[in-house]
């Protein structure tokens, strides 16, 4: 073999990259250690590589190495443990049994204990959901009968008549949507301010010249009903309407001190 | 020039701690850089100097004297470490251009180079080195392709590359020995 061909063949520095086959790379390695020149040759391949890629280093990793043995040391110690394990084999097998029969009754009970939870957990879900449903059916009416109220206010047919607050009662308002086909009446009573105890208001039919009232209703239970609209029957032929605040129950004639709201029906 | 430390390399097989510090001095700097010519950051670089080390140490047995050098051997478990790490999702997402010829950037900008390295050799062979010789340093070196992958990618004939890198190498230890 003609070493300067061998050499200047280039195949020496593809060894030291690791880029040739396994078996040409054993090859390589037979000569370099029958001939020096090819020694010598690989090592100054390997010589100048390590300066390029030290140059291509972001800096000296000296600091790394201490974090490398902690590394290191930390596996080799986890390692040691298991030595002396073996050596008392038979205690161990007793303490692993034991182990073992603790375990399952802990876990038995803490079943059983779960057991009772998710039982508690069912009931109070289903409590929980009666008590849903309940709500749901309501919300269902209430909307329903949110429905119906629009519907009525929607219609054309309907003669509003605001009802201002009189002198007991300055800031009280309310609305009556009279139904002139159907007589019927749908007080808006949400700005009127809640009766005292024994008290009700009752809504009162006018006709002017000569002023004759006719009661036409009560507000009965004001505080339960969240829309505040009361639908009464009103046969009359109205030209205004009025609420006053009366004893529970109502009274014949208006008492004309508690009028809280009046208003005129307009071309009437 | 360095022998291959063979003594060394047979008391870091025995496993002592001395001759892995010995090892560690001798071959971690390139390694380091190595690894950073794939991954081209100085944080992932760190990491996987720290994995490669550390398999050097469990492995150390594995390395035969019979299939090649320890340089070499060395040189390939940095490779497969930080080539695996480029491969990541994690890795793709944050850079891109896997084939760059990042040794030749990262030396050109490097401002205090290693007392290790003869600097003005290494800074006037970059600033002289051609195109091609940049390309197949950077696959055959530090990407580890083998001659006929990095053939096929160069679109040259398998002994036109054996040839060329002999030409790009001499460069190299012409500029460093004189």
């Amino acid at each position: 073999m003609n070493l300067n061909e061998y050499i200047s063949s280039g195949i020496l520095e593809l060894y030291v990259y690791g880029a040739l086959p396994e078996e040409e790379s054993i090859e390589v390695t037979k000569e370099l250690k029958k001939h020096p020149e090819i020694l010598k040759e690989v090592e100054e391949i390997e010589d100048a590589l390590t300066q390029l890629s030290t140059a291509a280093a972001p800096y000296n990793p000296e600091a790394l190495l201490s974090s490398i043995q902690q590394k290191i040391s930390d596996k080799n110690h986890s390692g040691v443990i298991d030595h002396p394990a073996k050596q008392k084999k038979n205690n161990l097998v007793l303490y692993i049994s034991w182990a073992a029969s603790i375990a399952l009754l802990i876990g038995l009970i803490s079943v059983i204990n779960q057991r009772n939870e998710l039982r508690d957990n069912i009931n109070s879900i289903s409590a929980t959901n009666a008590q849903l449903e309940e709500q749901i059916d309501e919300a269902q009416n209430d909307a329903e009968k949110t429905k119906q109220l629009l519907e009525v206010f929607r219609d054309k047919d309907i003669i509003t008549v605001p009802l201002d607050g009189q002198q007991v009662a300055p800031e009280a308002y309310a609305a009556i949507h009279w139904d002139a086909e159907t007589n019927q009446v749908y007080v808006d009573a949400k700005e009127l301010p809640t009766p005292p105890e024994g008290k009700e208001y009752q809504v009162w039919s006018l006709t002017l010249e000569p002023l004759t009232p006719t009661s036409i209703g009560l507000l009965s239970n004001f505080n339960e009903d969240d829309n505040k609209i009361f639908i009464l029957e009103n046969p009359n032929s109205s030209q205004a309407f009025g609420i006053t605040l009366e004893p529970k129950g109502g009274s014949e004639t208006p008492t004309m001190e508690q009028l809280y709201t009046l208003g005129v029906v307009k071309n009437s | 020039m360095q022998e291959q430390p063979d003594g060394l390399i047979a008391e870091l097989q025995a496993k002592n701690p001395k001759a892995f510090e010995r090892i560690y001095e001798r071959y971690s700097e390139s390694t380091f850089g190595v690894i950073n010519s794939i991954v081209h950051d100085k944080h992932t670089s760190e990491e996987i100097l720290q994995d490669v080390f550390i398999k050097i140490w469990n492995n150390a047995e594995s390395y035969n004297s019979s299939k090649g050098r320890f340089f070499t051997w060395v040189l390939n478990i940095a490779r497969n470490a930080a080539i695996d790490k480029t491969r990541s999702k994690a890795y793709k997402n944050k850079k891109k251009n896997l084939t760059a010829e990042y040794f030749v950037d990262i030396i050109e900008e490097k401002t205090n180079l290693s007392s290790k390295v003869d600097a003005i050799g290494i800074k006037k062979y970059i600033k002289a080195l051609k195109p091609y010789c940049k390309k197949i340093i950077n696959l055959l070196y530090f990407q580890g392709f083998t001659q006929a992958e990095a053939s096929e990618e160069l679109d040259m004939p398998l002994g036109t590359i054996k040839t060329r890198n002999r030409n790009c190498m001499n460069k190299l230890r012409e500029i460093l020995t004189t």
